[in-house]
């Protein structure tokens, strides 16, 4: 057997109150695409911050290519051949693309020679990329090009991504996944964390599980269901949401001709958009991001005002209320970035509470907080919903994004609404977190609710939704029911060909 | 009221002069925003190193030890910010508000000896031929040499911004701290390098005040330079020929109104006082208009966490 490119072997690191990882081992070979599946806080992001240098390990060590390894600082990792794209990516917004590249790079050559290797490799591997724009006017998956060139310009033995799809359209997954294809056919070693079981089916050779710290097993995940490997993060059998035969009840948001400019300069308008939402009915909103998704769910919540008789609920006009008003009457959002739009970040979670929750849990009295009562519901949303923190009192920031995720979902889903919107629920969220928010959802179906959940995760819309609808250049199809719907007739929905147009690589 | 008295040659070569101490302590504090750091104490080093300067060429006699002593006292007191920012981590704002606070007094009580007293004269250089050029040569030529290291600094901070990587890595920090980290740069060891070199350069704006422009040591002499270079540095959107302009525009204002009040022009003198202050805000600001570049990570505290 040949000695694997990097090898680890029982690390272990412990913060305090916290064993981050206990005892890790496995072997990473070359030319293999190694998955570092897990859920949030398994302790993926510590391993690797160990093989890039950025923390110590308490005990344990690593071999690379046989030969000890135990980088004191990132500097050496790189120097070794280590490669990093990070999930929140490192990039500076008022640097070019270039100056940005070479400050990831021990000895870069000067600026008009890197310029031009710049524009090289990245039409080698397909991803263009112009070296004199400013990284801050670059789209998400722009600037993850500009890490991965980053990482490539030094020739790396193992590149590492961490979570490097949850921030790009299905189109850039297409793109991103040809480039690692080739850099894996030219020796490289790719260690691939995230959460996303079916691409790591598609591209992965090989998988590692870690539970808690621990590494909980290991499998081929090609000849593993998506299923299975979620069942072996999560430690016991997944519950599949499940929804029950429902009827629904009278219409109780109905949007009639709504068409509104977007408020951001490179938003997409809504046009002329009908839906009726019934009681108890899930509606699910498909469509690639940027189609007018942000504009629906501002305008559904009332950030957008429109014409009074677009939106009714209930039969009452409601398409010039504001959020507030919108609140009072039971119609509740949940918007897609959770830390800056559906929760302030530096806030503690009780806070946060208070901020949608004061109208409709009453918890405020002429004018004054009451935080006694505002406590509870916080603490009845964490304990209702799994989120794991040490208490109410820690920031909104601290949490991590599935359990942010859960709290801000599980805010609105206290409040009894009569019409819930979400936006991305389950946006980069781990399966069994994924799993619990779907569950609410239906559950608050069930109970009598209007749901409009939009989202840009397929499976997701097929299993909680009783009707399917997709946006496209900010226009709604006409809604359908799910049963029986075929992934064909979903993507002449969602635009056909246009909108699933293959990468030219 | 005779204008006629104002010599125009004197005027220009005079307003340089002025200028210097604001330019020194301006391109030192513009490096330590450029590295993410709000220092708000360039006043308190300034008269540190007015008094540390002034206070080492009476004893020594030579103004050259005073200028390396002033550079020297201003960095010492940048040591105490660096204490309470980079180490303790206390905000920037506060600390920077109470170094100005100790510098005044310390230097106050450091002073107290030299009330009076005449430092020695460092003159004026004098290259043969370019001196002598009419005009040209007693604006440009007969100055002392720490006017013209005034002007080597600002082209070197600039070609060090712009061109070298020690100029991009510093760029690297006060823009995102987190990112030059996880990069591996030492965020707290290049923001303790900028401050002290800030320091350094406000120590030496200081003494050119005490030993050139004055020369002679009262207490609170600088008289409010400090804060006229941290708002020189915004206004210059962070560029140090931009800075360069402003204070030599902030100089040449402040020259030319004294000469006006001389020549007894029936402005009152309190709207001629306030003039060097309004016209280089105003300039300043139709100049920074375009896109503002203010270092993303300025005044943010650092904290290495994983």
């Amino acid at each position: 057997m040949t000695t694997p490119l990097l090898s680890l072997q029982g690390l272990t690191k412990a913060y305090p109150g916290v064993v981050a990882n206990d005892q890790v081992s496995f072997d990473i070979g070359e030319g293999e695409v190694h998955a570092l599946l897990g859920e949030n806080g398994a302790g993926k992001s510590t391993l690797v911050k160990m093989i890039y240098g950025l923390v110590k390990p308490d005990s344990g060590t690593m071999l690379l290519r046989g030969q000890p390894f135990a980088p004191p600082e990132p500097r050496s990792a790189r120097a070794d051949g280590i490669a990093m794209v990070f999930q929140h990516f490192s990039l500076f917004d008022a640097l070019n693309v270039a100056e940005n590249i070479a400050l990831g790079m021990e000895n870069p050559p000067p600026m008009g020679d890197l310029a031009s290797r710049i524009r090289e490799v990245s039409e080698a591997y397909g991803l263009p990329l112009d070296p004199f724009r400013t990284v801050g006017d670059l789209s998400a998956g722009e600037r993850q090009r500009v890490e991965i060139i980053r990482c490539l310009l030094q020739d790396p033995k193992l590149l590492i991504m961490d979570e490097p799809t949850s921030v790009l359209t299905p189109q850039e997954v297409d793109i991103l996944f040809e480039t690692l294809n080739k850099l894996r056919s030219e020796g490289t070693s790719i260690l691939y964390i995230s959460h996303k079981l079916e691409e790591i089916r598609t591209l992965c050779d090989h998988a590692t599980i870690l539970r808690l710290g621990k590494n909980v097993g290991e499998c081929v995940p090609a000849e593993t269901s998506a299923r299975d490997m979620a069942e072996m993060m999560v430690g016991s059998t997944l519950q599949t949401p499940e929804r029950s035969g429902r009827d629904f009840g009278g219409v109780a948001l109905d949007v009639t001709g709504l068409s509104v400019p977007s408020p951001s300069e490179f938003g997409t308008a809504l046009k002329n958009i009908h839906m009726t939402v019934r009681k108890g009915e899930v509606l699910g909103i498909g469509g690639v991001a940027g189609n007018g998704q942000d504009e629906l769910l501002g305008v559904l919540s009332g950030e957008i005002l429109t014409a009074a008789d677009a939106i009714k609920f209930n039969g009452q006009r409601i398409g010039k209320l504001g959020p507030t008003a919108r609140r009072k009457l039971g119609v509740l959002t949940a918007p897609e970035e959770r830390l800056g739009h559906a929760a302030a970040p530096d806030m503690s979670l009780t806070e946060n509470a208070l901020l949608t929750g004061s109208v409709r849990e009453r918890l405020e009295s002429n004018g004054f907080l009451k935080w006694a009562e505002t406590k509870s519901f916080a603490e009845k949303i964490i304990s209702a919903f799994d989120v794991r923190t040490p208490g109410p009192e820690n920031a909104a920031r601290s949490l991590s994004g599935g359990n942010l995720q859960k709290f801000v979902i599980g805010r609105e889903v206290l409040q009894n609404p009569d019409v819930l919107v979400v936006n991305q629920p389950t946006w980069g969220v781990d399966a069994a977190a994924a799993a619990a928010i779907r569950q609410a959802i239906l559950d608050l179906a069930a109970k009598g609710t209007a749901v409009v959940c939009i989202s840009q995760d397929l499976d997701e819309l097929m299993e909680i939704s009783d009707s399917f609808a997709a946006l496209n250049e900010g226009r709604l199809s006409a809604p359908r029911p799910t049963t029986g719907l075929t992934v064909d007739e979903i993507g002449l929905m969602m635009g056909g060909a246009h909108g699933m147009e293959v990468a030219h690589v | 009221m005779d204008l006629g008295e104002i010599n125009p040659v004197l005027l220009v070569a005079s307003l340089m002069v002025a200028a210097t101490p604001l330019l020194l302590a301006a391109i030192g504090e513009l490096v330590v925003e450029k590295a993410g750091v709000l220092n708000l104490g360039v006043e308190g080093m300034m008269i540190v190193g007015a008094i540390s300067g002034f206070a080492i060429s009476v004893e020594t006699g030579s103004p050259w030890l005073g200028f390396v002593a002033a550079a020297i006292g201003g960095a010492v007191l940048s040591l105490l910010f660096v204490l309470l920012t980079q180490v303790a981590l206390a905000n920037q704002v506060a600390s920077g508000l109470a170094l100005t606070l100790f510098g005044l007094g310390f230097s106050a009580l450091m002073g107290q000896s030299y009330v009076g007293v005449k430092p020695p004269s460092m003159g004026d250089i004098h290259i043969p031929v370019l001196s002598d050029i009419p005009v040209i040569g007693p604006i440009l030529f007969q100055h002392d040499p720490i006017l013209y290291v005034g002007i080597a600094l600002t082209a070197a901070v600039w070609a060090t911004l712009k061109y070298t990587r020690v100029g991009l890595i510093l760029r690297a920090v006060g823009e995102n701290h987190d990112a030059a980290h996880a990069l591996g740069y030492k965020v707290i060891k290049i923001r303790v390098m900028a401050i002290l070199f800030g320091g350094a350069c406000a120590g030496l704006g200081g003494a050119y005040i005490s030993l050139i422009r004055v020369p002679q040591w009262t207490e609170g002499m600088t008289a409010g330079v400090g804060w006229i270079a941290l708002a020189l540095v915004v206004f210059a959107s962070w560029k140090p020929w931009r800075a360069l302009l402003g204070a030599y525009l902030f100089g040449g204002i402040t020259v030319l109104q004294l000469n006006l009040q001389a020549a007894g022009v029936a402005i009152p003198v309190e709207y001629l006082a306030m003039s060097p202050y309004i016209i280089t805000i105003l300039v300043l600001v139709i100049l920074s208009a375009d896109k503002s570049s203010a270092p993303a990570a300025l005044g943010r505290i650092f904290h290495a966490s994983h």
